[in-house]
């Protein structure tokens, strides 16, 4: 079951370095939501904050609460390796694993984790693929080495892989910004299918593509620059987009900004 | 208690049922301890193991060393052992430094040449396979050289020296000596030029090829000939890299044994020493080979593991220099191998570059 | 304005010459491509030269089936006849024993300067102690292993003792290399593993390492190669011995290099000359055969499918 996400006054560091200040938000469950903002904002670190990915960079640390499904993420006694297997996260880049093929490149996140059978790993895998609107290209080249496809194949069969675990809620960092208008679409399309079964985040510097595929829709700035960024305002993206309370996320959305 | 489900869109169907609470605690990190550990656990152990080496090593020197009868770094004399052990490193200390010198200024000069052909004259077909023989050279064990150069070598390179010593034989350095003994420490350098050559060429390659082009097309554009773009632009970037690498090839020639071991003919210990390089001698690791079978009390052995000491800190000393030419240096020193590679690999994924 | 034309030459009607460069300059140039050229065929000549000398010397022995199953076991200098059997035997034995030590330990030194330590002040003390051990010529480390096995613990002079200091050598080639193959590997494919739940263990020896695997073999075959031609060690760790001998533990060894430097002495006489090329040439096919391996791997592992 896909989860909701609450976040209160949260605050992210990188060392010293305060990146992203006091955010709350409430993300709901089985729709998109999408982060915009210009370069430099912190949405991205923010939206690494929600599966604890910020971790892996040395000196980051987070102060406030991120809650799902009644926990706290930041709790004691909560395990990062266990918040990633319920939220998964598409990166930028498209980063399928080198050494394997497509068929193991998606079930890699279950066989890292001990899974064996290997009858429930194929099962695993067509539907995974299938989902990720990838399995009629692959179908017959599961055992080809995946970085072997395009980048738009690239990009779905790493959202492929991040759906084979069944996570609650699916993260994707500016998922789109390497691939071409057609590999793009094709993605956006994906979403679109994605979030009957999950919760998805996405940070993306393309406002059609926001007003295209998002329920929700958050602005991010900076007051200033060396100052944090910050949450400007989140709501429906019609009215973002159409009628935003704040004149930051009008310049911005209209193009005047700066 | 929030409703985590029926949030959803009721129009929208869902495959999944409403599961149980989601456990976010601990997953065990047993795996992750002991692999951490072992990662640890190697790296202590190196650190160990060099410390053990210098700890070990100081401490039979040191007992041999407070014997010693004679200035340990300024007596040419070597007869450790006995009731009056005397022996110093003087001309181990000049016969290694003036073999090994010889050979990086032999070596240089032609590795960075080679490794300029390989990068900017060679054609493109050429370039790999004439790079490839050069690390051939790399490969070819030690004791070879010295039998080769012995044997084949040196009486070529004879009248070469002769020729020089008839020159320049007032200078003591070039000094003919009595004999025509074919083992002299020339004979030797060139044989560890040889054997530096492709270490030197190999880095000097490695970075010559990665002069921006902006820096090379910008001096093709104002006119300048291909030697002049070398001038202008490869070498400069490439100065501090080039550096080092004769540093790490001087490194490789202080610690050679065998093959000088083999060249070089030990002069009798009744004649005057001799400081010319046409003339015979011992460095500190053909001393230390020639004479395994003497360490048969702790402190015959503890004289050679002086000696060896002082080669070790020599060949540290020059290896530190040449790392911190590479760190302090501009952008030609730093290993941009490592950005070059990534760099490639990034150009593998389809659009990547934003 | 009017004297910043005026500075101009007129034109005077010519076209432009793009024939050439000056005299000088171009005769700069062409000298420095000679000279350039020159260096590279000066850098042939001693390989060329020494492979030569090596091969026409040395073929004849390797083409007798003797030469790779018998010992020299009861042949004196001036006799032909025997193998290199336990040479190469010895060579491959001490060698690998080596392997054995150090690959792993170098391995899981390059994991931790990578992947744990990175940045910290002991993954700094690490890697100048590597530094160190690069720079320890390999009479030092075995006068050191001699120290410790011979005159300390009062063991004899075995092959096993030649492993351990060829274990210094390769020690920190190996580090090095493997440190550089796993900088290699991009971060997006450790956070691509992280997402997707797995340990960072699991993630280090199912994602990182095979990623970076030909590169860590290259390594390890190039090490291997360095330590089989190191001659220094067995001098002063192990006597020669003309018989077959496969216990490391017991009991001198024979060796390539001691093989070779064994009747070095005895040129003048023809089948002792013959034997030390015939050996020479055993071993350099055999370093090659590891260079050209670690070639191999380098270029088709890249990419592994399943």
């Amino acid at each position: 079951m896909a989860k909701r996400i609450e976040v209160s006054g949260l605050n992210v560091y990188y060392g010293d370095f305060k990146a992203v200040e006091d955010v709350s938000m409430t993300i709901e469950p089985r729709s998109v939501t999408a982060f915009i903002g210009p370069s430099g904002c912190g949405k991205s670190t923010y939206l690494r904050t929600l599966n604890r990915m910020h971790e892996v960079i040395p000196g980051a640390r987070v102060e406030g609460k991120v809650v799902l499904d009644d926990q706290d993420l930041y709790a004691p006694g909560i395990d990062p390796v266990a918040v990633r297997r319920v939220v998964g996260m598409v990166f930028q880049r498209p980063n399928p694993f080198p050494t394997m093929s497509i068929f193991d490149n998606v079930a890699s996140g279950l066989k890292l984790n001990g899974v064996k059978d290997k009858k429930k790993l194929t099962e695993v895998v067509e539907r995974s693929l299938h989902g990720a609107n990838l399995w009629t290209e692959v179908k017959d080249r599961l055992d080809k080495p995946g970085a072997g496809l395009s980048g738009g194949q690239q990009q779905r069969l790493c959202i492929a892989r991040a759906i084979a675990v069944e996570p609650e809620v699916i993260l994707m960092d500016e998922p789109c910004s390497a691939l071409d208008p057609i590999s793009t679409l094709a993605i956006e399309d994906l979403i679109e299918k994605l979030k009957d079964r999950f919760t998805v985040v996405i940070v993306t510097h393309n406002m059609q593509q926001a007003a295209r595929v998002s329920d929700q829709t958050a602005f991010f700035n900076l007051a200033a620059t060396g100052r944090p960024g910050r949450l400007i305002e989140m709501g429906p993206t019609k009215q973002i987009f159409s009628n935003p309370n704040e004149k930051a996320t009008e310049d911005y959305i209209t193009g005047r900004f700066g | 208690m929030s409703s985590t489900d029926g949030t959803g869109p009721p129009d929208r169907p869902t495959d999944r049922a409403p599961g149980p609470k989601l456990d976010l605690g601990p997953v065990g990190h047993l795996g992750d301890r002991l692999f951490a550990g072992l990662a640890r656990g190697s790296g202590g152990l190196v650190v160990a193991i060099v410390a053990f080496v210098g700890v070990f090593l100081l401490a039979l020197a040191i007992p041999a060393l407070a014997d010693n009868n004679s200035s340990f770094l300024f007596s040419r004399i070597w007869e450790p052992g006995g009731d009056n052990p005397r022996f110093g490193i003087a001309a181990l200390f000049y016969t290694t430094l003036i073999s090994s010198i010889i050979a990086m200024v032999i070596a240089v000069p032609i590795a960075v040449g080679v490794a300029l052909f390989t990068t900017y004259y060679s054609p493109k077909r050429l370039a790999a396979p004439v790079s490839h023989a050069i690390d051939l050279l790399a490969a070819v064990p030690s004791i070879i050289y010295g039998l080769w150069g012995i044997l084949f070598f040196a009486p070529i390179l004879r009248p070469v020296i002769n020729g020089l010593a008839s020159a320049l034989g007032w200078i003591p350095l070039f000094e003919k000596p009595a004999t025509d003994n074919l083992g002299v420490v020339f004979t030797a350098s060139v044989v560890l030029a040889i054997m530096i050559l492709p270490v030197v060429t190999a880095i000097s390659r490695e970075i010559f090829a990665q002069t921006p082009v902006a820096h090379r097309e910008g001096a093709l554009a104002l006119g300048a000939t291909r030697w002049e773009m070398i001038r202008m632009a490869v070498l400069p970037y490439g100065r501090s890299g080039v550096v080092s690498a004769s540093m790490l090839g001087l490194g490789r020639a202080l610690g050679e044994t065998v093959a000088v071991l083999i060249i070089l003919s030990v002069p009798n210990g009744n004649d005057p020493w001799n400081s010319s390089i046409f003339a015979g001698g011992e460095t500190f690791a053909s001393k230390i080979a020639n004479n395994a079978a003497e360490f048969d009390s702790p402190e015959k052995t503890g004289a050679y593991i002086a000696a060896g000491l002082v080669l070790f800190v020599v060949t540290f000393l020059v290896n530190s220099a040449a790392r911190i030419i590479v760190a302090r240096s501009g952008p030609g020193g730093k290993r941009p191998r490592k950005n070059r590679r990534t760099g490639d690999k990034a150009a593998q994924t389809e659009g990547a570059t934003p | 304005m009017t004297t910043l034309a005026a500075n101009r030459p007129a034109y005077d009607g010519k076209t432009l010459d793009l024939t050439g460069k000056s005299g000088a300059r171009a005769f700069r140039n062409t000298l420095a491509t000679v000279l350039i050229v020159l260096c590279f065929l000066i850098a042939l000549i001693p390989l060329l030269w020494i492979l030569w000398t090596v091969v026409s010397k040395g073929y004849s022995l390797l083409l007798d089936a003797n030469w790779w199953s018998q010992s020299q076991r009861g042949i004196t200098v001036r006799r032909v006849g025997g193998g290199a059997y336990h040479a190469i035997m010895g060579t491959l034995i001490m060698s690998l024993i080596c392997a054995a030590i150090a690959v792993p330990i170098a391995i899981m030194g390059a994991v931790y300067l990578v992947e744990y330590g990175k940045g910290t002040k002991a993954a700094k003390v690490v890697s100048f102690m590597i530094d160190i051990l690069t720079g320890v010529p390999s009479i030092v480390a075995a006068l050191f292993i001699y120290a410790v096995w011979i005159t300390v613990l009062g063991f004899n002079r075995v092959g096993f003792a030649v492993s351990l200091s060829l274990v210094l050598l390769m020690l920190p080639v190996v580090l090095r290399s493997t440190e550089e193959m796993l900088k290699l590997v991009p971060d997006e494919l450790r956070e691509a593993s992280y997402a997707l739940g797995v340990p960072k263990w699991k993630t280090i020896l199912k994602v990182v390492v095979p990623t970076a695997f030909g590169g860590i073999i290259t390594g390890v075959m190039l090490g291997l190669a360095r330590v089989m031609g190191e001659t220094a060690p067995l001098l002063i760790l192990v006597g020669y011995s003309k018989n077959i001998n496969l216990n490391p533990f017991d009991g001198f060894m024979g060796a390539l290099p001691t093989m070779i430097n064994q009747d070095r002495t005895e040129l003048a006489l023809e089948p002792a000359a013959d034997r030390v090329w015939a050996a020479a040439l055993t071993l350099i096919l055999l370093v090659l055969l590891l260079n050209l391996l670690a070639r191999l791997i380098a270029r088709f592992s890249t990419i592994k499918s399943k």
